[in-house]
């Protein structure tokens, strides 16, 4: 009989802990990795050359589509390449409005990831409890967009529109009636930014929760403390943005590195780790969904005193309104000419970079004073992450592969593109 | 003479039918009990729906729509996988799992086989079960199944040890291997059950035991998001059915242990002469219940171990504190043995 040492095992693309469509090659000797190799491109949709056939402003809902669980960050990075092409700013009201929604949609994405990484542990409530708050905040990419998730709220010049100032009620139904009913709606009775406000005052108490189910937890430190370490000098070489670099050590974040939307007017602070860990990885986002929790609640502040306009007057960029269209023969036109052509963009290329929760997303445009990109690319940060899996799992057991995947915080959709 | 002997047979038949039929009804329930307590512990609802003749009853029909889904399902044989050992693994564990009843007892007397040896009778079932689980993950020619083949069994393995270790404490405790004369060893209310003297012991033999079991937070064998469902990953239809009811009947198993060995049996936790203070099945029942809870707990609770910590601590720290305490045990006996036991 032959001796075989190492033998190959194929984890994913259908695997409970791959996240989607993530597929390794492990090369195991006994439950130790001696070499993985992740395989991409199981979900690639082409968004790139999609985009290049359409109009600028019809790519929006693609970027929705990209990272799945934090959408208004995506369009955030391709609204602002746009922006910088047209060399044009939305008005402030809608700065701020993008600066909550921003911060809405990473703690949207930190409770995916919260509630996947310690499912990929075996910690199963927390699932469930993270998905409870994620409804809650659903329901405001509802109210704004009319979509749950791929909203396309964010446009080129401001933001679809102002924020409702009602929010949509539970009916009364065979479950849900009297008090229960009256409970679930109480915090839908004023605007909707009241709403945010009663989630911003609750919050804190439920990120409490998930702290005493984990961070003293003497398992899940085990699971995560020591387990794919990556230095300070070496993240930086690899690429790594957002989280994956905090942890590390280094305090980069482009809100405030390199501002943008209204993000020099509030106030937070940069959570960095220490050992660069899954644990402490771990700490880093637990700390950021109370900062944009702290961010959300000046937001909300703001928005509530400020009312104005929230979509650029230039009616290039921008529909005018539907009762201007009836009588004016400009507004029909322009509304015509934007919604068939779209507008027509300079000569020349863009860079804008946003911090997606996931690190710094960006979109490169090359636009040929046409009214479609000559090209696009979309840098995500999850590429980068994953190409260190190698290096992360690399010498560690089976096991500590879960525990990296989760940390990493992957999500194919942007992966792939 | 030989009528007496066909008699006695018959009567032994009779007997395990009494034991198996409702321990396979407490297994169905059981599945139930842990979507529905995980459920509320999670905040949703479990299973709610599944009723009988258009009643809903609270989803109580729901095991046995699933008992019937999973016997109707075809059990797919894997390619070029050994399939005599194949089908005989969920036999073994399932009957290794059934045949430790035997020496169980439920109440004073209410036992099916009253042998001195209990204990060591016990302790070979429960390891007997380990190779339903080595024989799946190699009869399956699966490289997921045959990881959680070998960590199971070294698992098993250890934990075996650490489990021994504590039943020894038992035994110098109660001075006896049978199982009834432990329980008669902690009469006379709470104060006199063996948990209070072996505590470390007691602790140590449950959590072996959720071990053994392959139960959360110890389940790498099965490590669902590691080698996605471990050594039975090939199994489906009855095949499968047999290995989740084996997993059920042998928590069961453990726990009713725990609660003969650690927390007297079937005597009340009152001292007295009142109602509550007699001994009763019930008490067996409700303290079985409370160990079952407990391992519904851990699972909605605790984060995986990694395979290498499980046995980090089953030979660090289990062993040595097991050695330590029988020892301490066996001074007491010897010096003081007024102070275990009745």
């Amino acid at each position: 009989m032959s001796e075989i040492k190492n033998y190959t095992i194929n984890f994913g693309p259908q695997h409970p802990a791959a996240h989607g469509v993530l597929r390794l090659i492990l090369e195991m000797d006994g439950e130790v990795i001696v070499h993985a190799d992740p395989h991409v491109g199981l979900l690639h949709r082409g968004t790139e050359k999609l985009a290049e056939s359409k109009p600028f402003n019809h790519s929006i809902g693609y970027m929705d589509r990209l990272d799945y669980v934090s959408m208004m960050c995506n369009e955030h990075g391709y609204v602002r390449s746009i922006e910088k092409l047209l060399n044009i700013d939305a008005p402030i009201r809608a700065q701020y409005i993008r600066t909550m929604f921003d911060e809405i949609t990473r703690i949207l994405n930190h409770l995916m990831w919260i509630g996947t990484h310690g499912l990929d542990l075996g910690a199963m409530t927390l699932f469930l409890y993270a998905f409870r708050e994620r409804e809650l905040l659903m329901d405001l990419y509802e109210a704004v967009s009319g979509a749950r998730m791929h909203a396309t709220y964010y446009r080129p010049g401001g933001v679809y529109r102002d924020l409702p100032d009602y929010m949509p009620k539970h009916a009364e139904s065979k479950w849900t009636k009297g008090k229960t009913l009256k409970d679930i709606n109480s915090w839908r009775e004023g605007t909707m930014l009241d709403y945010v406000e009663h989630f911003t005052n609750y919050f804190p108490e439920k990120i409490a929760e998930y702290n005493t189910l984990l961070t003293d937890n003497r398992i899940w430190k085990q699971r995560t403390v020591g387990i794919g370490v990556v230095s300070p000098e070496r993240a930086l070489q690899l690429g790594f943005t957002g989280p994956m670099l905090r942890g590390s050590g280094i305090e980069w974040d482009l809100r405030k590195k390199q501002t943008y939307a209204a993000y020099d007017k509030v106030d937070f602070d940069i959570p960095v780790g220490v050992n660069g860990d899954c644990y402490d990885r771990y700490l880093v986002r637990m700390e950021e969904m109370t900062q944009s929790n702290k961010i959300i609640k000046q937001c909300v502040k703001w928005l509530k005193d400020n009312p104005g306009p929230v979509m650029l007057d230039d009616y290039k960029v921008a529909p005018p309104s539907r009762v201007m269209m009836k009588s004016d023969m400009e507004s029909l036109i322009h509304h015509f000419k934007l919604f068939t052509e779209g507008y027509t963009v300079p000569k020349g290329e863009a860079y804008a970079a946003v911090e997606a929760p996931k690190g710094e997303f960006g979109v490169y445009l090359v636009a040929d004073d046409s009214n479609k990109p000559f090209r696009m690319k979309v840098r995500a940060p999850g590429f980068a992450h994953l190409s260190a899996m190698n290096e992360m799992v690399k010498g560690s057991m089976l096991a500590d592969v879960v525990s990296v995947i989760g940390t990493m915080d992957i999500v194919f959709g942007e992966i792939d593109r | 003479m030989i009528w007496d002997q066909i008699w006695m047979i018959i009567w032994t038949l009779l007997k395990i039918v009494a034991i198996v039929l409702p321990l396979i009804i407490v297994v169905a329930y059981l599945t139930y009990a842990e979507r529905r307590v995980i459920g509320f512990m999670q905040g949703r609802m479990g299973p709610n729906r599944v009723g009988l003749f258009g009643f809903k009853l609270w989803g109580l029909a729901q095991p046995f729509a699933d008992t019937v889904k999973l016997l109707l399902k075809e059990i797919i044989f894997p390619a070029n996988a050994n399939k005599f050992l194949f089908l005989m693994a969920p036999v073994i564990t399932l009957a290794t799992a059934f045949a430790a009843w035997a020496v169980v007892p439920f109440s004073d007397g209410l036992v099916l086989a009253d042998i001195n040896a209990g204990l060591v009778y016990i302790l070979a079932m429960t390891s007997l079960g380990v190779y339903g689980v080595i024989i799946a993950g190699w009869a399956s020619n699966s490289k997921y199944a045959l990881l959680g083949a070998l960590r199971s069994a070294a698992q098993i393995v250890s934990y075996e040890i650490a489990m021994g270790f504590a039943l020894v404490g038992v035994l110098i405790a109660a001075g006896s291997l049978n199982l009834t004369t432990i329980v008669h060893g902690q009469a006379g209310g709470i104060g006199h059950w063996f948990f209070i003297p072996l505590l470390p012991l007691f602790v140590i033999y449950f959590i072996s035991g959720v071990a053994e079991t392959n139960r959360a937070p110890f389940d790498v064998a099965e490590g669902e998001s590691e080698i996605v469902a471990g050594f039975h990953v090939e199994y489906s239809g009855a095949a499968f059915a047999l290995f989740f009811l084996g997993e059920y009947a042998n928590m069961i198993m453990i726990s009713s242990l725990t609660a003969i060995m650690f927390m007297g049996g079937w005597y009340s936790p009152f001292s007295g002469d009142s109602w509550i203070a007699q001994p009763s099945i019930l008490w067996f029942f409700m303290k079985t219940g409370f160990f079952l809870l407990l391992y519904l707990w851990f699972r909605a609770t605790f984060p995986r171990y990694r395979y290498d910590q499980i046995m980090r601590l089953g030979w660090k720290v289990f062993i040595p504190i097991c050695i330590v305490w029988i020892m301490v045990v066996a001074v007491v006996k010897v010096y003081r043995p007024d102070w275990i036991g009745g």
